[in-house]
């Protein structure tokens, strides 16, 4: 999943302030998975939002609404009426939601309510951790399913670097060293001898670093 | 010869090797690594210049190289992966092969993290083995690292860090390996403290027979005061240093005179391990002190090749 936060209540209320008919849009699929905009986190900022107007005086309505994914055209244009009637758009969906509102609807003004974090996955209630980086090529075959783009601070495609201790990173004691996990994992299947080979310099083209990425599907196309 | 390099042909001649660290300054002024070289000129082999090391902006490795050469002492350049891409790299090689600079370090570089740039966006385009690597083929297959023709040499001594204290331990000699496959002639190690520890990787080195395919210099660390060694067992990853060392600076009347001790003692007890070819010493903000140690410790005068 994509995993977003909401930003902090000052950004949302600043970045807001004098649009009077405000709605405020969920998205049901990443967002509502993040406890950062679902149905019930748009019931809980628009009511923040109202009662903050309230007590700064400002006027104005803020409306409520959620459709199932904002990176979806065919749901987007189910809130054509809604947004039409407002002011502004405060979506809580992903970067990529926030943008196909702004693509769909040229003459609104979008506002993003949540950061994007990383594509990442649900540790326990609560806690969430990146896991792909989106690089374009896979590599996790030949690391042990466990990914050094997301997961090394470094990156690194050979092995851990020299501040790897006690199976943390450099970084932080609370960050793993994925080259220990991968090692541990590899040792566990009986397969270390992989590591012995040097990893060839990456192409990092797919990656996005050869320019904003596109998929065209062919045969999928009407 | 590879580089032609006062290090290569002391190395390759079967002598003992001594090199220092020279870090440069967070300014502009050059007298601080002509000073530097001064203190270290006839004590070295070679002198390590670090690359913004620790991940705080300071003069360019390549500068202080030039600097040291010009007052004909023989710089290593330490070049890390953290701040540069592939075109970058390949470009400082071939500026500092032109300002005939023989001795590199290929790096990953701390994190950008622990610098005084925190915010920084890191580049990690490749990793310091796929430098090495690129390195060597500049230089033995007058190749760019996309195939292309580079012309005139690229003269250098290829060199990596190892460290036998980081995790998982058994995994090291592996990294020494592919580093070692990669093309680097030398290694220089994490600095030294336990010896029980490295005296164990060293053994697994000369089992893999690496300590034939590459020249590994020991690393050493003089520590000045039981703050030091205080700061570096407990915030330095990658480093080990026994509580019996802290334990030794804390006890001590004289603390800079343990420290020199503790680092005499290391290199007697290298000394009688197989398969180091040479000390590496990096006394950060103790230059002065390098002299003395080498002095002491039998290494003096330097051999001319």
């Amino acid at each position: 999943m994509i995993t977003l936060e909401q930003k902090n209540f000052e950004e949302i209320e600043k970045m807001t302030k004098g649009y009077n008919r405000l709605l405020v849009l969920g998205c049901e699929t990443c967002a509502a998975m993040s406890f950062a905009g679902g149905q019930r986190q748009v019931a809980e900022l628009a009511s923040a939002i109202r009662v903050a107007r309230k007590t700064s005086g400002e006027q104005g309505e803020v409306l409520e609404e959620a459709i199932a994914r904002q990176c979806e055209p065919e749901f987007v244009d189910l809130i054509k009426d809604d947004v039409a009637g407002c002011d502004a758009v405060l979506s809580l969906a992903c970067g990529a939601g926030v943008q196909l509102l702004a693509e769909r609807f040229p003459d609104k003004v979008i506002l993003p309510g949540c950061n994007t974090l990383f594509l990442g996955v649900t540790e326990e209630l609560g806690v969430w951790s990146e896991r792909c980086a989106g690089c374009g090529n896979c590599i996790l075959d030949k690391t042990a399913g466990l990914c050094p783009i997301a997961r090394c601070a470094k990156q690194l495609l050979n092995g851990p670097c020299g501040g790897s201790m006690n199976g943390k990173c450099e970084i932080s004691k609370d960050v793993d060293c994925v080259w220990q996990l991968i090692i541990d994992r590899l040792d566990r299947l009986n397969r270390l001898e992989m590591l012995e080979e040097i990893f060839p310099v990456k192409d990092w083209s797919p990656a996005g670093h050869g320019g904003p990425r596109k998929m065209i599907r062919e045969d999928l196309k009407l | 010869m590879k580089s032609g390099s006062n290090l290569e042909r002391l190395l390759e001649s079967g002598q003992f090797a001594v090199t220092a660290e020279a870090g440069p300054p967070k300014g502009s002024s050059p007298k601080v690594v002509q000073r530097k070289g001064e203190l270290l000129k006839l004590c070295c082999d070679a002198l390590n210049v670090t690359d913004n090391q620790t991940a705080i902006v300071r003069m360019s490795s390549l500068s202080g190289c030039v600097l040291l050469k010009e007052m004909g002492m023989e710089p290593v350049l330490q070049m890390v992966v953290r701040d540069r891409n592939r075109l970058a790299l390949q470009s400082d090689i071939l500026g500092a092969a032109a300002l005939g600079i023989r001795n590199v370090l290929c790096l990953s570089g701390d994190h950008q993290k622990f610098g005084n740039h925190p915010t920084a966006k890191g580049v990690y385009d490749i990793d310091s083995i796929q430098f090495i690597q690129m390195v060597k083929t500049m230089r033995d297959e007058h190749k760019f690292l996309n195939g292309e023709e580079i012309s005139g040499d690229v003269p250098f001594f290829i060199g990596a860090a190892a460290n036998p204290f980081a995790d998982p331990f058994e995994f090291r000699v592996t990294r020494l390996a592919k580093k070692a496959n990669a093309g680097a002639d030398f290694i220089q190690t994490q600095g030294i403290f336990d010896m029980p520890k490295f005296i164990e990787w060293m053994k697994m080195v000369r089992d893999r027979g690496l300590d034939e395919k590459t020249h590994i210099l020991a690393g050493l660390i003089p520590i000045k005061s039981v703050g030091m060694a205080r700061y570096m067992r407990n915030n330095v990853s990658g480093l080990s240093v026994p509580k019996e060392i802290v334990d030794r600076m804390a006890d001590a009347k004289e603390p800079k005179e343990e420290g020199v001790k503790i680092c005499l003692e290391t290199i007697e007890q290298l000394k009688e391990v197989d398969g180091i070819h040479g000390i590496h010493i990096m006394a950060v903000a103790w230059e002065d002190i390098v002299s003395r140690i080498v002095e002491e410790a039998g290494l003096m005068p330097r051999p001319v090749v």
